[in-house]
């Protein structure tokens, strides 16, 4: 405990503290966690692994992948900029802009998806010229990636605002006194001091993206083996009473979260970064 | 723009030999999975061609939804035929007299709506004139979100509407009393199953005829199927997307296809699968699932499925009229 | 304003953030507004103020504020645990707060039905007690909650590591208690990011479909959510209906949104 006794409650506000935290979130997410688990298993681990192992399920594992990893790169991209955009300028309409940015959290999924449908479906916007020129965009791979960059659109952005308005632009605008560039001041002066949140952003992002159950639902057309992903096919599974095997598939979703806990250690255990003594 | 043009050019060009894209509705998946292998089988068999048979599951609305937004079905085999109505109306992807293109109505299969009751049927249910009685717990769908819901609605309609002599004060009452029985509207039909079958939920549970068979044989011991009095003939169409079958070039193949399903063999899958077939043969070798019922036709009695949708589950209908919404 | 732009790169990232926030957002609400425009004032009149409709908004931003405040509270204490203290199962605990955003909502809601359900593993109890937990819009409560907790837990984290002890130290060397620091020095810092985590779970709330549906009951006038308006009257082919709903919700959304960002920027200029 490197943190000097007059910073820190006393032993019984302590565990006190720990054991409502404890409690809560034993409550809140052990306790479906557990659930998710304990269906998973209930055939035994044969058919957890079978359910892991079926056609169906690799090819949704890949599209889950490969959407995710067009996806969370550029809205990592325009979270950068918009923070750097928003923390460091002062400017007409920018509490307008930051509430733009949060707009898509407050749209429901199922609109998520249809506004995509509204623009490229057969009867919108575009889709007379899309037919014309056969691409298709609903109902393949790239409607499925735009509304997953729809639905995670802030995630990037809002992690790094809160962080960079605390921290202020002092030593930036040093920086520029120094003669500093600006790409020379975002990688050695904001980017350190951002990483943990952008990092906690991008995995965010990410494990929403991989997720993303109705928006990408609207636009996916559910064909099995082509447009169906990890969250769609765990819902196909459900309804083919198959209650194991979509639970097993839901669990992959779950094994997320732990991966990217072991990502972040990793990469705190890497660089000596250690939140007791950051200062 | 650029990279998403890339992207569905290379996906639009992956296209196999012979390909058919199927888009169905929920409770079918059993049914065709079993049907696309034993029609490819005959199609190798004739054409020396492989044959892969897609398949896209979901609510039928919002099947028929994505179909008019442009999912390339080839093939559509949905629940109502007021869903395929709606593709050839809204869309144009098929004339409008579709339901004339093939036998019996364009149907292959049909089917009913029946009750489902917790083994031994503690509450005694008989016929829709006890899901009114005050402590029976009904499970059904929301009509307003799924197709196998509006059967069971209509069937209760159609009831009521025999008991009372057609008075609609007193049928929209009893169709308030049985409303009030149900604990839970789940947005489909297999979301109801899981609410009755897994959560204990509900006394009767307002099913698909295929559906029930189903539950006993995935909660066996624990259900019971019960036939009311009176019930209501599901018609589930089939039909070929034709705008979409010529773009392919899949028009024989979709035909064939759906051909197929009026087969002696495929009827034999469908009683297997407990949809009633329209073959004789084939319904008198599965008969011991399929008791008589009195059934009404939404034809006969609601006058199309236009006008049933109008009347009673659009804004202002008669469901909503029975909620107290205006 | 000159002062600020000593900064570099307002340009570029001025110039990136407006197209990339036009093409993905901008664009597509404002074909879902022309949709609803389709429809006239009378049209939306009608649509908006059903009874339904009414008992639903009621409903659904009720349950977000709720789910959405009660986050924030047991968000501020879950992140200070896992910044501040050090106990076996922490980095577990500090795993597991992503759950939420990683399980598809579908999967969430059918599990936390299992749970909360009258035969399910808590619903049992409660159920003995009384308490009607799934099926009611206590339901719809829990599913929310669940949804927006990780929102306050991940955007306070970052700020409260990077929140030195310098400042409690000299407060502690004036002779100021632990409650004191607290509230005095401590907690002001983190109310901007407090702020978005409420914001950003209570948004996140309104629009929430695919787990509420399993656990709500879907009641007319008792148990329905907006979305699910939505949804119905596209089940019967109504686009311009359903586009009349959600740009009622958006625009409650956004105003909601654009005053506590408003509160939120006066909040954190004042610290300065």
């Amino acid at each position: 405990m490197s943190r000097s006794t007059v910073t820190t409650e006393s032993a019984p506000v302590r565990l006190l503290l720990i054991g409502t935290a404890v409690a809560f979130l034993s409550l809140f997410l052990l306790l479906p966690l557990a659930a998710v688990f304990v269906e998973a298993f209930r055939k035994g681990w044969e058919v957890f692994l079978a359910s892991l192992h079926e056609e169906a399920a690799l090819d949704a594992i890949k599209l889950t992948l490969l959407a995710a990893g067009i996806s969370v790169p550029l809205n990592t991209l325009f979270g950068v900029s918009a923070a750097w955009l928003v923390t460091k300028f002062k400017f007409r309409g920018r509490s307008l802009l930051v509430s733009l940015i949060d707009l898509p959290f407050a749209v429901s999924p199922v609109i998520a998806g249809l506004v995509w449908v509204l623009l490229f479906g057969a009867k919108g916007w575009f889709g007379h010229w899309l037919a014309e020129h056969d691409i298709k965009i609903i109902f393949a791979l790239p409607g499925i990636v735009i509304a997953t960059v729809f639905v995670t659109f802030p995630f990037v952005a809002r992690e790094l605002i809160p962080l960079m308005e605390t921290q202020g632009s002092d030593q930036e605008e040093a920086a520029v006194t120094l003669g500093a560039n600006g790409w020379h001041i975002f990688w050695r002066v904001t980017l350190p001091n951002i990483k943990w949140g952008l990092l906690y952003g991008v995995l965010l992002c990410n494990a929403r993206a991989m997720g993303e159950f109705g928006a990408v639902s609207v636009v996916s057309g559910h064909i099995s083996g082509e447009t169906n992903t990890l969250p769609l096919h765990v819902e196909v599974l459900y309804n083919e009473y198959q209650f194991s095997a979509a639970f097993a598939c839901a669990t992959l979703l779950a094994f997320l979260a732990l991966i990217t806990l072991s990502l972040k250690t990793a990469v705190e255990h890497f660089t000596g970064h250690s939140s007791q003594n950051n200062h | 723009m650029k990279l998403i043009a890339l992207l569905s050019f290379l996906l639009a060009t992956s296209v196999f030999a012979d390909e058919l894209l199927n888009v169905s509705y929920d409770p079918t998946r059993e049914f065709y999975q079993e049907i696309n292998s034993a029609f490819a089988k005959q199609w190798k068999q004739q054409t020396g061609k492989s044959l892969t048979v897609k398949q896209s599951h979901g609510g039928s609305g919002k099947q028929a939804r994505s179909v008019i937004d442009g999912l390339s079905a080839d093939v559509v085999t949905l629940a109502l035929s007021g869903d395929i109505d709606s593709i050839a109306k809204q869309a144009n992807l098929l004339p409008k007299d579709w339901q004339t293109k093939l036998p019996d109505n364009s149907s292959p299969y049909t089917s009913t709506i029946v009750f489902v009751v917790r083994k031994g049927n503690p509450k005694g249910i008989k016929d829709w004139g006890d899901l009114v009685r005050p402590g029976v717990k009904v499970i059904t769908p929301n009509p307003k979100t799924s197709g196998g819901a509006r059967w069971n609605y209509l069937a209760a309609w159609a009831y009521a509407d025999r008991k009372f002599g057609g008075d609609e004060a007193k049928v929209k009452q009893f169709i308030g009393a049985l409303l009030k029985n149900v604990p839970v509207l789940d947005t489909g039909a297999r979301g109801s199953t899981t609410t009755f079958a897994q959560r204990g939920i509900g006394d009767v549970f307002l099913s698909w005829e295929n559906e029930a068979h189903l539950i006993e044989k995935e909660f066996p011991g624990k259900t019971q199927i019960i036939i009311p009095s009176i019930s209501i003939l599901a018609e589930p169409p089939v039909a070929v997307v034709e705008k979409n079958a010529k773009k392919h070039g899949t028009e024989e193949l979709a035909k064939a296809y759906l051909s197929y399903l009026y087969s002696a063999e495929a009827q034999d899958i469908a009683g297997k699968n407990f949809y009633r077939p329209r073959d004789a043969k084939a319904l008198a070798k599965w008969s011991k699932n399929f008791p008589a019922i009195n059934l009404v036709t939404i034809d006969k009695d609601f006058g199309g499925w236009t006008k049933a949708q109008k009347t009673h589950f659009d804004d202002g209908g008669t469901f909503d009229q029975v909620y107290g919404n205006r | 304003m000159s002062k600020r732009r000593v900064i570099p790169g307002f340009g570029l990232s001025m110039g990136f953030s407006i197209t990339y926030l036009s093409l993905i957002i901008l664009i597509p609400l404002v074909a879902l507004f022309l949709k609803a425009a389709t429809l006239g004032p009378a049209e939306w009149w009608f649509i908006l103020t059903s009874p339904r409709m009414i008992a639903a908004a009621k409903l659904t931003f009720g349950a977000s504020a709720a789910a959405a405040l009660v986050s924030t509270v047991f968000g501020l204490l879950v992140t200070w645990v896992l910044v501040r203290y050090r106990f076996p199962g922490r980095r577990l605990l500090d795993a597991m707060v992503d759950l939420p955003f990683a399980l598809p909502t579908a999967v969430a809601g059918i599990t936390l039905t299992a749970i909360y359900a009258p035969n399910g593993w808590l619903g049992e109890t409660l159920a003995k007690w009384g308490i009607e937990a799934a099926y009611s819009p206590l339901g719809v409560f829990i599913a929310l909650t669940f949804i927006g907790f990780p929102f306050v837990v991940r955007t306070l984290q970052p700020v409260m590591e990077d929140f030195g002890s310098e400042c409690e130290e000299a407060a502690a060397t004036l002779g100021a208690g632990r409650w004191v620091i607290f509230r005095r020095v401590i907690f002001p810092m983190f109310i901007p990011a407090l702020i978005t985590g409420f914001t950003l779970a209570f948004a996140r709330a309104i629009g929430e479909y695919g787990s509420v549906i399993f656990i709500s009951g879907n009641l007319p006038m008792q148990t329905e959510i907006l979305p699910l308006l939505i949804v119905s009257q596209l089940e019967q082919f109504k686009y311009e209906a359903a586009a009349v709903i959600a740009a009622g919700m958006l625009i409650v959304s956004f105003v909601l949104l654009f005053l506590i960002n408003l509160l939120q920027r006066r909040l954190s200029w004042q610290n300065r």
